[in-house]
């Protein structure tokens, strides 16, 4: 199918282009359609959490086959200063940003899959996985 | 950046968002259609979002920012027509939209700012 596509988050025109991509390969795998609407909101708050937090970074998106069912893998990765306390920033309305503090939080209940590494100075990666049913 | 446009109906302003807000579009609408409620003197501002494919917690902060600015300007804001697969998502997301009236479609939603008003006096 298709081959994974690394996107950079440097802008919020950038942040706009990782949702439409985001939603092609999901329709493209069979998501349904609230599973993509999940997805790439997903999508959109963490590449936001990127540039907003980080200055920026990249994301790559890869479609997994192989398995029993398709899924659709984005790898958000970035270079900022990192999360101290990992637990706290996945806390519900904890937020650094003047924001709702459901970025990180609330993308964790719209995928399968949620993986988060992070040190300070080292920064951050985020991975989430979302399954076609 | 795109600007979403506003139309003035009677007393209502409308605005149908038909693109994919960037958060600097967002910024803004807020700003314009504040502007835009004191210099046309509306009483009610419907946002449809029924080609609005995903609300993320920016844009959904956006709506509640939007109520209260009108609210403060003597204006009721409703959202309408928003879709099931976006209602669900809002939800697992943990945005209540709160302070923000919603109905299904447009029709309804000046049905439903005119019964506010009606009720104001």
């Amino acid at each position: 199918m298709s081959a994974p596509r690394e996107l950079p988050i440097a802008t919020n025109g950038d942040v706009v282009v990782v949702r439409q991509q985001t939603r092609s390969l999901a329709a493209e795998i069979g998501l349904s359609l609230v599973d993509q609407t999940k997805i790439v909101t997903a999508a959109s708050e963490l590449a936001r959490n990127a540039l907003v937090h980080a200055g920026g970074g990249r994301v790559l998106i890869e479609v997994l086959e192989g398995g029993r069912r398709p899924g659709l893998r984005l790898v958000f990765t970035d270079e900022g200063p990192g999360i101290p306390d990992i637990e706290q920033a996945l806390t519900e309305g904890w937020s650094t940003a003047g924001g709702l503090g459901l970025g990180l939080s609330g993308s964790r209940r719209l995928v399968d899959e949620f993986d988060l590494v992070s040190a300070p100075g080292e920064g951050t990666r985020v991975t989430v996985t979302k399954w076609a049913r | 950046m795109e600007r979403v446009p506003i139309l003035k109906l009677g007393d209502i302003l409308i605005v149908s968002i038909q693109i994919d807000l960037d958060d600097q579009s967002v910024l803004a609408l807020q700003e314009d259609l504040a502007d835009m409620v004191v210099s046309s003197g509306a009483r009610g501002v419907i946002i449809d979002i029924t080609a609005v494919e995903i609300v993320d917690s920016f844009i959904g902060r956006m709506f509640s920012t939007i109520a209260a600015i009108t609210r403060m300007l003597d204006a009721e804001t409703v959202v309408v027509g928003m879709r099931p697969a976006v209602a669900i998502t809002l939800v697992e997301l943990g945005l209540s939209l709160g302070g923000v009236r919603t109905a299904l479609n447009l029709e309804k939603g000046v049905a439903m700012l005119e019964h506010v008003r009606g009720a104001a006096g």
